[in-house]
């Protein structure tokens, strides 16, 4: 039997195999995290073409949360339609390893859009996100990680039935909301001028709290929700 | 051994309830907050109620989840729907709570936020329940599990942020400088608790005389 680390490595590399190929959930979830930021344009700028102080940071989260929503449920739905899942858990290795695997692909897959979405909300509203990256890339790397714990976890749990669109946000949002509470905060701490990275640290620490919970959490629970 | 005692523990309840609000009439006011701070008695209680609640979902969860015991996974939602009603109630009374001494009937302070968050939690156990099909009860087990892990952030929420909430240390002091008070609420927490044991144990056997039900429909099929 391979080791964790080689297992994960291996789903990993099937994951991007695939995506490289069609590219269908970064494209889709990279446009729609675009659109979000477009549509929460229209809430938060005022009339005089200025937007709403701290609102930048909320408008960055809720776009990463959602998108990571979207990608979470077609990274599943794509084992789900090809039957590949049952090959997936029916192979010769241990389930909290194909877990890791899928939560590294999903971690990148949401990485690559922050690459992109964050310069671009800090373009449409005067937010100086780079003031302190060191801080931020933390937060947005914590957060991430948390986020796409619980979220992976759940996504595979719900594959197996028939209302899974709907039950994923309805499941994931509220368990996830300190870790989106502590990005948007942390965020928001770096907005002001000058930045308060004591704040943001504080934010930091309470992220990494949530996910050693969640991840060890997932691990453990990984193998018995996904046993019929 | 429940069957026996569920009607005296049932009386006990009821008569600690219809004297709780003769005791929370009586004790001294405390100088500042004047009439609104009766609230914090049956407020602080169902906060407690709300917490055993969750520590039973959490638990019932990872028994069930890994064991696939029956029993324990009616104790989840038996305790899921407890948490939700006693989630409710103490957002209810502190909204009154807060309107009077905060001038505002809802205010996004870190531990109302959280609390709102847990009682989402568990509306989300419920949901996947009802809707997620055959074999939900595992899913809900897991909302079960998480609802119960982030639920300590929420306590301490209150130390950690800057937050307008009372801070958890005023109960903790309740016992020196105001005794009386501290009494009638470890009274009115023991009530709602005993109310909790009571409501889980019915809910139990609700659900114990389904599944009976469920087989003999079954049996009777066949």
């Amino acid at each position: 039997m391979p080791g964790f680390f080689a297992v994960a490595l291996l789903v990993l590399k099937k994951d991007l195999a695939i995506e490289a190929k069609s590219r269908e959930i970064a494209y889709t979830t990279l446009f729609f995290a675009v659109s979000c930021v477009m549509i929460f344009s229209f809430a938060f700028v005022m009339e005089d073409g200025v937007p709403v102080d701290g609102a930048a940071a909320g408008i960055l989260w809720i776009a990463v949360a959602f998108s990571g929503t979207l990608a979470l449920g077609r990274t599943f739905e794509r084992e789900r339609y090809s039957e590949t899942l049952r090959a997936l858990l029916l192979a010769p290795a241990s389930r909290p390893a194909v877990y890791a695997g899928k939560l590294l692909g999903m971690i990148l897959m949401m990485v690559a859009t922050e690459i992109i979405l964050t310069p671009m909300v800090a373009f449409f509203f005067h937010a100086p996100f780079f003031a302190r990256p060191l801080l931020l890339v933390a937060l947005l790397g914590l957060g991430t990680i948390g986020f796409a714990a619980v979220g992976t976890l759940f996504a595979a749990m719900l594959v197996r039935t028939r209302t899974r669109d709907v039950l994923l946000p309805i499941l994931l949002y509220p368990v996830t909301i300190p870790v989106i509470i502590a990005g948007v905060r942390g965020t928001a701490a770096l907005l002001q001028s000058p930045p308060e990275a004591p704040v943001a640290t504080l934010w930091i620490g309470l992220l990494t709290a949530f996910d050693v919970v969640f991840l060890t959490l997932a691990l453990w629970t990984f193998e018995p929700l996904m046993t019929e | 051994m429940m069957k026996k005692l569920f009607v005296p523990l049932a009386l006990i309840t009821a008569a600690m309830f219809a004297y709780a609000p003769i005791a929370i009439a009586n004790v001294a006011y405390q100088s500042t907050m004047l009439l609104v701070q009766k609230i914090f008695y049956f407020h602080f209680a169902t906060w407690m109620a709300m917490t055993a609640a969750i520590a039973v979902s959490g638990v019932a969860s990872l028994i069930y989840l890994f064991k696939g015991s029956k029993l324990a996974d009616w104790y989840g939602v038996a305790s899921a729907e407890l948490v939700v009603v006693f989630g409710l109630f103490g957002l209810f009374s502190g909204s009154l709570w807060g309107r009077k001494a905060w001038g505002v009937w809802w205010q996004w302070d870190a531990r109302v936020t959280m609390a709102t968050m847990l009682v989402l939690v568990f509306l989300g156990y419920l949901m996947v329940r009802k809707y997620g099909g055959p074999g939900s009860e595992k899913l809900a087990a897991a909302m079960g599990i998480f609802g119960a892990a982030t639920s300590p952030f929420v306590y301490k929420s209150v130390d950690w942020w800057r937050t307008i909430h009372p801070q958890t240390s005023v109960v903790r002091q309740l016992s020196d400088t105001f005794p009386d008070a501290w009494y009638l609420v470890l009274y009115c927490t023991a009530a709602f608790l005993l109310l909790t044991v009571l409501l889980l144990t019915a809910r139990v056997r609700l659900e114990a005389m389904r599944s009976e039900l469920d087989r003999m429909y079954l049996a009777a099929e066949d």
